[in-house]
């Protein structure tokens, strides 16, 4: 393969079988993080199959992704073959939620796209209404899920260190070692210290030396959207590993509703294929792991004369409470070399005022990054110049840059919320999802709090600082969270503490949709502790049953 | 600076093909007809099967082009280019779209300058290349003639170049973006 308007994207291929497997335990929908993980852990002593509506992507492909990724011709959507008929959606909110540039549909899910950092979320982000007076508590506390964050950051491979003081208690060391601190994290930490603010490691879904048979970082420096070394961790690790246990994964079977029967039990997945048949895939129990925006939708699009406002909607809820992080950052220029874009993660944060949150202020993190500034050979690729012209534009922009980003909670809102289009449809003729994202006050006056400390701290560095994305310019960091919510009270919640859901006795929802609220953590650690977290319950249930 | 062959190896690898490989079995010019399945020679004057030119007139023009696009600072520019493309030119729908950008250079100097562009010199070779628009053209591989060109000639040498730890070098980033040049420099101050 070679080039990258050469990746196949194409649709696909007759001559796989995609019919249903007869006598499943157990249906996933979805093949991201989640659904790979339940998949996984139930395989060894289950029949399992997981239906996603995206394809499999050919590992073979990911240097003509990388290719993709650095060429202007491509936009990020791309880059993983995101969009048309298939993934079309509607905004109808205050602001636009950019949803294709913030998922990848296929066997992996948006980890490949993702750029891998995995940290807990804190043990106030569990009690939020209890601790800051604002939004609910989770049915679940962080001493419930500890022992499933540390065997996620086992499945998943995580690098990092002890040196946060901030971080909440952990039994045991990350799996792998840090990254080491970067030239810039250098630079930052002299005026940090001068200005009496912490700076420490960050866990890295990505590998720091050989583990679980993949490679340690080399550096391509594209992790978002793509590594093509596979030491960044996604899904397919576990889909890969589901399937050696003998789970059966079938790719582009988009399931359109779920049926259920009379007493409140999921039947079947209804899936479409890419020859235009129809299937039924029955199980004894369905984990939904489709996402945060398609899992409510798929409910939303299985409603019956029981259910009439979706499947597992009695709360009503199903599809409200949208949420996703916002952006704060700054950045600007230094009269010396910065030493960015060599890689594309970052490696110090400082979580030091991400406890201080209330009723007013919203707990945020501040990340101090080492992809500041633009990217020589992407800068080559556009203008009118070249040769010695372009060289001297090229070094004229590179090599001085500095910037922190930081990400910030918003509150669960009703009004914030994902629904079905009324008049467009997707390419099997379903509603498409229809977003409303709006964001509170709290979280916007939190970004200028978040922007006054990494201007601070750009000023003390002697940065002459040239933008600030505040609360005019920021955007969702492509975290969707909070539309099928968690509540112990069947009329506050979709799931309840185990994650399923109150109305239908063997369907699980494994998602960050569940969270009731969204901390200021990248979300996919908890993501993963959680879904494990249900595969050991549809376990004891099957067994029991 | 010179640009080195390990400078190709490293863009090939970057970029999407198996460059190691490639470059220890082909050598510019070798190999072109059986690599495509077709046992027909290739047309006289460089062109090859179906009218698109053969791996070699395809390496001189991109040499040539180089010779404009690529800064005065490097050196070795034309056997970086020759390994590059013998890892490039693989039969896949990108080297196609590579043979047919150049045949549209060569038509163009043909016409314009009565002679290849290789034989014109660098700052003919330069007004040409304006002259197609190739300058101001966003890259589309779908695209326009200009646009073509853009994406599979102009940028596919400078992505070449800039995606190599040389070419990263003569920036300042001696592991650009593309090119695995491990998890360590990130952390290294500068030279």
């Amino acid at each position: 393969m070679s080039g990258a308007e050469s990746v196949g994207d194409d649709p696909a291929v007759a001559d796989i079988d995609r019919t249903p497997v007869s006598d499943a335990d157990v249906c996933v929908v979805g093949a991201g993080p989640a659904g790979a993980l339940v998949a996984d852990r139930l395989a060894a002593d289950h029949e399992v199959v997981v239906l996603d509506a995206g394809p499999r992507f050919d590992p073979a492909d990911r240097l003509a992704r990388q290719e993709r990724a650095i060429r202007p011709f491509y936009d990020r959507p791309d880059v993983w073959g995101v969009g048309g008929e298939r993934d079309a959606h509607e905004n109808a909110g205050e602001r636009a939620y950019p949803l294709n540039h913030a998922r990848v549909k296929g066997i992996g899910g948006s980890t490949l796209h993702w750029q891998g950092m995995v940290m807990r979320l804190h043990e106030d982000d569990f009690n939020s209404g209890t601790a800051r007076g604002v939004g609910p508590d989770w049915p679940i506390d962080y001493a419930d899920l500890r022992p499933y964050y540390a065997e996620a950051e086992r499945e998943l491979g995580v690098a990092g260190a002890s040196d946060n003081p901030y971080a909440p208690p952990r039994e045991e060391p990350h799996p792998m070692p840090p990254f080491e601190p970067s030239h810039s994290d250098s630079l930052f930490a002299e005026a940090c210290e001068e200005l009496e603010i912490d700076m420490h490691s960050v866990p890295n879904a990505r590998n720091s030396e050989p583990y679980d048979g993949r490679s340690p970082c080399v550096g391509y420096g594209t992790c978002q959207p793509v590594c093509p070394s596979g030491a960044k961790y996604d899904a397919t690790v576990h889909v890969e590993r589901a399937e050696e246990r003998g789970a059966t994964v079938i790719d582009r079977a988009s399931v359109g509703r779920l049926d259920h029967d009379d007493e409140d039990r999921v039947t079947a997945a209804v899936y479409a294929t890419p020859d235009g048949e129809e299937h039924r895939q029955t199980a004894d129990a369905f984990v939904v792991a489709a996402g945060g925006v398609e899992t409510p939708r798929l409910l939303l699009l299985s409603d019956s004369d029981r259910y009439p406002d979706g499947l597992a909607n009695g709360s009503g809820h199903v599809g409200e409470f949208f949420m996703d992080h916002l952006f704060a950052g700054a950045g600007g220029t230094l009269d010396e070399p910065t030493r960015q874009n060599h890689v594309g993660f970052y490696t110090s944060a400082c979580d030091q005022f991400y406890d201080e949150a209330d009723a007013t202020q919203a707990p945020f993190k501040l990340e101090f990054f080492n992809y500041a500034g633009p990217s020589p050979v992407e800068m080559a690729l556009s203008g009118d110049d070249w040769g010695d012209p372009l060289l001297e534009r090229l070094r004229d922009g590179y090599g001085n840059h500095v910037a922190m980003g930081g990400l910030v909670e918003q509150l669960p809102d009703a009004e914030s919320r994902v629904t079905l289009a009324d008049d467009r449809t997707d390419d099997h003729g379903n509603p498409v999802p229809r977003i409303e994202w709006t964001v509170g006050d709290r979280a916007l006056d939190t970004i200028e709090r978040a922007n006054e400390i990494q201007v601070e701290i750009l000023e003390e560095l002697g940065a002459d600082v040239e933008w600030v994305a505040g609360p005019d310019a920021t955007g969702p960091a492509y975290h969707h969270m909070g539309a099928t919510r968690m509540s112990a009270d069947p009329d506050r919640g979709v799931v309840d503490a185990d994650c399923r859901t109150h109305d239908l006795s063997n369907c699980w929802i494994a998602s960050s949709s569940v969270f009731p609220t969204s901390g200021a953590m990248n979300p996919t650690l908890t993501i993963a502790a959680l879904a494990l977290r249900v595969a050991d319950d549809v376990d004891a249930r099957l067994a029991d049953a | 600076m010179e640009l080195t062959r390990r400078d190709a190896a490293a863009a090939l690898a970057a970029i999407g093909a198996t460059g190691g490989v490639a470059l220890g079995v082909r050598r510019a010019g070798d190999g072109d007809a059986a690599r495509r399945g077709d046992d027909r020679p290739a047309d006289e004057g460089g062109s090859g099967t179906g009218g698109l030119p053969d791996d070699e007139a395809v390496h001189e023009t991109m040499r040539a082009v180089a010779a404009v696009v690529y800064p005065g600072a490097v050196s070795g520019v034309d056997a970086f280019v020759d390994g590059f493309l013998d890892g490039r030119l693989d039969g896949s729908s990108h080297d196609e779209g590579i043979r047919a950008a150049v045949a549209d250079v060569e038509a163009a100097s043909r016409s314009w300058y009565d002679a290849p562009i290789a034989d014109l010199s660098v700052a003919d070779r330069e007004s040409l290349l304006r002259e197609l628009g190739t300058a101001t053209a966003d890259e589309n591989p779908d695209g326009t003639t200009a646009e073509r060109v853009r994406y599979y000639v102009v940028n596919e040498l400078l992505l070449a170049l800039y995606a190599s730890p040389t070419g990263g070098e003569l920036v300042g980033i001696e592991n650009p973006q593309g090119y695995a040049g491990g998890a360590e420099s990130y952390t290294r101050g500068p030279p």
